[in-house]
């Protein structure tokens, strides 16, 4: 027993001072995939001077399933399930894009009950991606738990929605090519009538909790400035593009759906920096509730898929199609490549979460490491979609 | 916003000895696109970019395609002479077209709110050393995506400031997103491997007969028992 301690206290060790700071070192720390507040399996290799980042290395891969190769495995159908866990906060989007996509392939009409349904899910999904997001951000400064559960409440209330119909709460599986899977029914669409009618008032007091709150505006404010030129330049879409003052919404400038049909406003933030990038997620909730009322008062009753489409054997002409959808995360594409067979040629996920992180690095540099996870929390990341 | 035609001849003026193609795209979608030539890609890039009339600032998706070498069979009528008489006799020709990859990227312009324009280029071979330059200059969103091209696809872009996997691990070694890529034999070890599990065993380890025991059990193994 006694050699050990004799051997411990041999040790050399550097002198340490009270007080001073390792100037000029770099110490380089791994975040995550463990990390709490990293959003699922991300890693970041940080080096730091003191408690400021110097420089940030995304790691990406622990979730990658090759999701693209199993597409291209798979009949066109066949990977409209799948596609519900690249986002799985928003599978409803995800499902629009992926038809939306094989329709522009294939040339297919929706038929405009469909469109209604679509418009109307894919804000619902808006509605609970922003809440949910508000609340997770929150939790990642300290506020521990309370606004992710007031956020919660009313994502059940939504989820609930989609459980009643299309029997999955998260993976929903609901869009078709030419239209969707199944009907609501008008006791459905007073349900949802109500939820919407309701929500501004968790809107009033989510608004009144977070946005005058002085720890919140201390800690966001000023925090990650994004320039517009850098955002533009790298490919940054969604409420982060807009938080920089750029006025781009690809429901407003591709028209997709019915969209066109709808009164609402695009929020612009002014400086970019992170308490923007929050406002941004608070006001576009205002308007995608303004965009149901008006979408839930003009629905009318009629066929919710084109017959002319084919369930076995959906074999798209020849050809190569992009399309994409304004996600809640920003704008999600998918490329396919038809070669006349059953399967896609190829297959392409345009990830909007994953092009935001290009900009990762840029955003916290010279920001003390508390700073990175709340910069990390307002890109909005979800990893099924950033890793594929 | 300007016809594909008049983008490319503004295109080839602008920059001399450029070459571009337009790659028609027979679909309903109706989306063609312009090949653009490796040598002039990012003056070209360049010039789509900053042009006051295209401004096409915003590269959405940038993704790669695999094609592979394949086989066009022509036929055509010729006129040959069979047993003294003229016919008209079916000749299938086969021209073999070789394989490349290619790197497609959507543009859009956020200035003037038009798009998409899609530009692609195409490599010379399929082979492990594929090159192609990189627009990440020109475009930063492609920085993670062209990361994602040579991870999944293996070309390799020259100018590019951060070229790594980025999606496999870095010990890595094939190209899953190619055609012909071959899945690893996924073996897991059994402790008691037995038929079918044990022909794979064999190929994932090299036989050790010491310790197997298989040297007792050899011909001269009798000999030493009986002494």
């Amino acid at each position: 027993m006694s050699a050990t301690v004799e051997t411990l206290e041999a040790i050399e060790r550097p002198p340490v001072t009270m007080g001073s700071r390792l100037e000029g070192e770099l110490l380089e720390v791994s975040m995550g995939p463990q990390h709490p507040s990293t959003h699922g399996v991300f890693r970041m290799n940080v080096a730091l001077e003191g408690e400021i980042v110097r420089k940030l290395k995304p790691v990406f891969g622990y979730l990658h399933r090759n999701h693209e190769k199993i597409g291209e495995n798979t009949s066109y159908l066949g990977s409209m399930p799948y596609t519900d866990r690249l986002d799985y906060f928003c599978s409803m989007t995800n499902n629009w894009a992926y038809a939306l996509s094989v329709e522009k392939l294939a040339g297919i009409e929706v038929p405009e009950r469909a469109q209604y349904l679509r418009i109307i899910l894919a804000e619902l999904t808006r509605l609970q991606n922003h809440a949910s997001l508000l609340g997770f951000l929150l939790n990642d400064m300290g506020a521990w738990g309370t606004p992710l559960m007031y956020a919660f409440r009313e994502r059940e209330k939504i989820l609930d929605l989609f459980e009643s119909l299309s029997g999955s709460r998260m993976m929903c599986d609901y869009m078709r090519f030419g239209g969707c899977r199944v009907d609501a029914d008008d006791a459905w669409l007073a349900r949802a009538r109500q939820i919407v009618d309701r929500f501004p008032k968790f809107l009033d007091e989510f608004e009144e909790l977070i946005l005058g709150n002085e720890i919140v505006i201390g800690r966001t404010q000023n925090v990650g400035k994004l320039s517009a030129d850098l955002a533009i330049s790298a490919g940054i879409t969604g409420p982060m593009l807009r938080a920089c003052g750029v006025n781009y919404d690809v429901r407003k400038v591709d028209g997709y759906g019915f969209y066109p049909r709808f009164k609402f406003r695009i929020p612009l933030g002014e400086h970019g920096d992170t308490y923007d990038r929050l406002m941004m997620r608070a006001l576009e909730m205002r308007e995608s509730v303004e965009i149901l009322k008006q979408a839930l008062a003009q629905i009318q009753p009629g066929p919710i898929v084109n017959p002319k489409v084919k369930i076995r054997a959906f074999r798209p002409p020849v050809g190569e199609a992009y399309g994409r959808i304004e996600a809640p995360k920003g704008e999600l594409g998918f490329y396919l490549i038809s070669d006349g067979g059953p399967n896609p040629y190829r297959y392409r996920v345009r990830p909007p979460s994953f092009i935001n992180l290009t900009v990762l690095e840029d955003l916290c540099l010279g920001h003390t490491v508390a700073d990175v996870m709340v910069i990390l929390g307002s890109v909005d990341i979800v990893m099924g979609e950033v890793d594929r | 916003m300007e016809s594909l035609e008049q983008i490319k001849d503004r295109a080839e003026t602008a920059i001399p000895g450029a070459k571009i193609d337009i790659v028609p795209n027979p679909g309903p979608a109706n989306q063609p696109s312009l090949l653009i030539d490796n040598e002039h890609a990012p003056a070209i890039a360049k010039f789509l970019r900053d042009d006051a009339a295209l401004r096409l600032d915003f590269c959405s998706n940038v993704t790669g395609v695999d094609w592979l070498d394949r086989v066009a069979k022509k036929t055509v009528k010729v006129k040959k002479v069979v047993d003294g008489e003229e016919k008209e006799v079916n000749q299938t020709t086969e021209e073999k077209i070789p394989g490349y990859l290619e790197a497609v990227y959507h543009l859009y312009s956020i200035t003037h709110k038009h798009g998409a324009v899609i530009i692609r280029m195409r490599t010379e071979d399929r082979a492990a050393g594929a090159r192609l330059p990189s627009l990440t200059p020109i475009w930063r969103s492609a920085e993670f995506q062209e990361r994602e091209i040579y991870d999944l696809y293996g070309i390799r872009f020259d100018g590019h400031p951060d070229l790594r996997r980025i999606l496999m691990w870095d010990e890595f070694e094939d190209h899953p997103m190619r055609k012909d890529y071959v899945q690893p034999d996924d073996f897991e070890w059994e402790p008691t491997p037995h038929d079918d599990v044990l022909a794979r065993a064999k190929q994932h380890y090299t036989p050790r007969p010491e310790l197997d025991g298989a040297e007792k059990i050899t011909a001269g193994s009798g000999d030493t028992l009986k002494r």
